[in-house]
Formats: C-alpha cells, structure tokens, sequence
C-alpha cells in the first residue's frame, strides 16, 4: 500500500513572522521547522503502512534550505522525501499548492493521501479538498479517528455538533485534526537514519507544470488595537471583581 | 451582479454562519442561495427574509457533500457566470468551495473579515499575525470564490419575500464517492460555541486534563460554551470541537473568560473580537492581558473554585 503524507516546512512559530516588502509573502529562513500538525499526518502514515504492509513517503512544497524540518518528518519513521522546490512557486495561493503536490503525488504514484487540516503559516484550509479534486478521488476531512484497510478507509469526521461516520474506498485524499493519533517521538536512531534516507528534489519542469499566478496581496495594515482594561493581583477575593463585572455587563 | 452565498443547515433551517454573509451579499448584488439540505417553505422564507432572490437546493443525502455539489455548482456557475461565491469557513463550506475551485481552476480568498467586489474579481481583508495587521488580498477572476470567517458580519433580516426554489441536480459520481453512514451528536450542555453570549475557555495553565471539569461547571451557571486553545487540544485533553483560534473556530460572545490562556497569536484571533473580556492568568506579562477589560493574575486552581461557589451560591 502506498501512503503519501504531505508535509510543509514553516518558520518556527516560536519566533515572530515577517512580512516581505512589496508582495507582502512570509519571509522563510534557511533552518524551518516541520508544522507540527503534519506531524498527526505522518504518525496516522506510519500505522497505516505498517499496518497494511506498504511505505510512507513525504510529499513538500517551498525552498528546501537545511531540509531539517523535513528531516524531523523522515526521523519520525517515513521512507523517503519528495520536495517540490522551484524559485517560481515563491507567493504560490492554495490552488497552485494543490496543483503542484497533486503533480508529485501522481508521478510517485498514491493509494491513500493524509494531509493536515490546514498550515499554522498560511491556513488557507482548502488544499486537501483541492488535491482530492485535481487527483479525482474522494476528500474524506476533518478526520479525528481513521481505520483503513487496503481498499477502503473509514473515519469519524468532525461537525459542528459531533461526528459522522464517513467511508470510501481507495485512492482517496485523507485530511486530519490534531489529536487524530499520538504522534511519536523521534528515536536517536531515527533521527540518525533520516540523515540517510532518500530526498528527491524536484523542480515545476521536472513536473512539466507552470506555476500560477500568485495572490496578489495590496496591502498591509496595522489593525485597531484593542486596549488593555484593569489589571489586578489575586489577593484571595479577585473573583469578586469577576463577579461584579458580570453583573454589570448583566450576564448574571 | 449575481452574488451566490453557501448556506449549511442547522437543525433543519439556514446555519447562521451562511445568514450573516447574506448579510453583506445583498449589498453587494443579486444574490442566489446554495442551501446544503432538503427544502421546505421555511428554508424558503427565512432565505428570502435574509436577502435571497433565488435559493439552489442541494441536498446530498447520505454522500458526502463536498464533490457531488462542487461538480454540480461547477457547471451551473459556468453557464451563469456568477461574479463570486461566498462561503463560510466552515467544515463543509470549505470541502465545497475547495473543490469548487480546483474544479473550475480559480483561487480562493481564505479566511476573509470583510469581502469587497472590485470590477474584475473581489478583494478581501484578512487578519495576520493573530490580528495585528490586516492583509488586504486580491483576486481577478470569475467567479472570484471567497471564504469568510464566521462572525465577520451580522445576520440580520431584510424582510424580503420567500425565495424562489429550484433544485441543483447532483451528478451520481459512482462507487467511488464518500459516504455518511452515520451521524453523532456529542452530548452537549449549554449553548454552541459559535453561537453562546459567553463563552469559558481554557488552556495549559489549567495544569491537566482533569481541570477542565472545573470549567464546564464554571459554565454552567453562566449558561456559557465552553472553549479551549490549540495546546490542550493537541494534548488531547479536549475534543477539537472546542479550538477557539485560527485553526479553529471563530468566537464573538459577549463576553469571554480565559482561564489559564497565556494568549498567543493563533489564540487571540478568534476571540479577540469578544464584547467583554476577563482573563486569569498566573503570568502577570501574558499577551492576554494586553485584550482582556479585566486581568486578575492569579492561579486559575485558586480564583475559579471560588468563582464557581459565588456563582452557584446565588
């Protein structure tokens, strides 16, 4: 069975994000780190191809640099690595991400899709139902448990008041919230291994596709700022002052 | 101009997050309702009462809706030519619209605050940076295909006449669609999310899984949802359903209490918008100070039992 799981390296949430001037696109260090909610795709990847006998390779879009947060994926336990760099993709919107992956994916060949729900960094949310469309396969979303055989998947897809029970068999494109499977951590073997494991550059060419054209943004504005009220210590009797402003906003 | 707006059903009728975009269509052109559902003359009434001229019925039965409606949307809107569609970024709006657009090769403006059309496509505003700054994005394309963030607009009524109903025909896609076998509702106390005048919410400071009962009975007098960041949910502590945030949901109560929530970006720009904001939080420097009418710095373990004994005392 083969298992593809798309993965996207970002600038480290941790730090604060900058904006380029002029086309107003997220600036990307060199060193980026794996989006932590692949890491549920990768993990979900792993138990299903080892389940069902088959392999996990990891599918990417954006400037490699030093590859670590793809290596991070790769440490966790998946068998190769395709990234889809090209200094034309720079800007790239969700349509040309979809195209672009769904290109790599055909030419390594699918049986089953897992993706992410969205990316911290540009959450634009549809890229998996885009993939699913441009492949001509099911888009089975939002999953926070997923059973999976060979030929067919079966998941519980969260709604706004609980979860439906939606199946479909294969190929099919596969999205997952956080918290789908506890993700592993990475041994130290793992992590040694995934310095030797296979990651195959490819540019628009090797693909024989072109990019689009990027979304334009026009500009960037500083928001109202809200202002900061009172601020108190807690003495013991702080939750009095909650209690007070409740009854004034009359919630109570 | 002919402007089509995705409206899920809840409960048998129009979701709100699809009336408050009707809100802002009917200023912006004619506007045809996609209804995700079964018809009936209240569907008609209430879509009518909102703006609609016209009102697509699409009802899937039990296929997941996302590829047979965005197949059938896909032909009716090349052969009308709708100048946008508009969607609410929500589960399966979004299936829709993204294979929506794949289907018709056009991009998507995500996650908008504000939707303008301009002659050629639209623009939208969007918040980065967890609200900070505001992007302004553009598309030049028909039909531009725009997802919005719920609570971005005010559903309110416009008094128009019931719509005119028509049924979009959905193209049988054989055995290689999804299914819905079946559904669940989770047991659920109290208002939605996305639709309670308050809403309790908590995140790591909390310290543990098992705390968080102490905010559902925090809740419960107050009649409020309950809330979470993305840290809890990710440890597993709370179900996703309950993400407030910009991978989850979007909330504009009147009043918000964050309990044990430091603030991050990805947290404050989908709450940040709350009429009232009280926040506890044992860091006196947390971001979430810097939004919240009332701050008390404290540990949640020891301010929120007292809160609750205040509350069911009265």
């Amino acid at each position: 069975m083969r298992v593809v799981a798309c993965v996207k390296q970002i600038p480290d949430p941790s730090t604060p994000y900058k904006l380029e001037e002029g086309t107003g696109w997220l600036l990307r260090p060199n060193d980026q780190v794996l989006d932590d909610t692949d890491r549920y795709g990768v993990e979900m990847g792993l138990q299903i191809a080892q389940a069902n006998g088959g392999t996990l390779t990891l599918v990417s879009m954006g400037p490699t640099g030093s590859a670590q947060g793809i290596r991070q994926a790769l440490a966790m336990g998946a068998d190769k690595a395709v990234i889809v760099d090209d200094a034309t993709l720079r800007g790239a919107d969700a349509l040309t991400t979809a195209r672009v992956l769904a290109a790599a994916i055909g030419k390594e060949g699918f049986d089953l899709v897992i993706t992410g729900t969205e990316s911290t960094d540009g959450y634009a949310g549809v890229v998996p139902q885009m993939l699913a469309e441009l492949l001509g396969v099911p888009s089975l979303t939002y999953a926070t448990s997923v059973e999976a055989s060979s030929d067919q998947v079966k998941i519980h897809r969260q709604t706004v008041t609980g979860y439906d029970v939606v199946t479909s068999g294969l190929p099919a494109v596969l999205s997952v919230t956080a918290g789908v499977v506890e993700p592993r951590y990475p041994t130290f073997k793992g992590i040694m291994d995934a310095k030797k494991k296979p990651l195959e550059t490819l540019t628009l060419a090797d693909l024989g596709i072109e990019a689009g054209p990027a979304q334009e943004v026009t500009g960037v504005n500083p928001a109202p700022e809200r202002e900061a009220g009172r601020k108190i210590e807690d003495d013991g009797s702080a939750h009095l002052a909650i209690i007070e402003l409740l009854e004034q906003k009359k919630v109570i | 101009m002919s402007v089509w707006v995705f409206v899920e059903s809840s409960e048998g009728g129009p979701a709100s997050a699809g009336l408050e975009i009707m809100s802002r269509a009917r200023e912006l052109g004619e506007v045809t309702a996609i209804y995700l559902g079964s018809a009936s003359d209240e569907v008609a009434a209430t879509l009518g009462d909102h703006g609609a001229a016209r009102v697509l019925v699409a009802d899937p039965g039990d296929r997941l809706a996302a590829a047979p409606v965005a197949a059938a949307l896909a032909a009716r809107a090349e052969s009308e030519q709708p100048q946008a569609i508009l969607f609410a970024q929500t589960y399966d709006s979004r299936d829709v619209a993204g294979r929506l657009a794949a289907r018709l090769g056009v991009g998507v403006l995500s996650n908008a605050n504000a939707v303008r059309l301009t002659d050629s496509g639209a623009e939208t505003d969007h918040e980065v940076f967890g609200g900070t700054e505001i992007a302004t994005a553009a598309i030049e394309q028909r039909p531009a295909i725009v997802i919005v963030r719920p609570k971005s607009y005010t559903a309110e009524p416009a008094g128009g006449s019931p719509a005119a109903v028509e049924t979009l025909d959905l193209p049988d896609a054989g055995a290689a669609e999804a299914k819905v076998v079946e559904s669940h509702a989770e047991e659920r106390e109290g208002p939605q999310l996305g639709d309670a005048k308050v809403v309790v919410a908590a995140g790591r400071g909390i310290g543990s899984a098992e705390a968080y009962e102490m905010i559902e009975r925090l809740a419960k007098p107050l009649n409020a949802a309950t809330g979470a960041t993305r840290a809890i949910v990710d440890s597993g502590w709370v179900p996703y359903s309950k993400q407030v945030g910009q991978t989850g949901k979007t909330v504009k109560p009147d009043v918000y209490i964050a309990v044990g929530i430091s603030g991050a970006m990805q947290h404050l720009v989908g709450m940040k918008d709350s009429g009232t904001i009280i926040a506890i939080n044992k860091d006196p420097d947390a971001p979430i100070f810097s939004v919240a009418d009332l701050g008390i710095v404290g540990d949640a373990g020891q301010v929120v039992p007292k809160l609750i004994e205040a509350l069911e005392s009265r």
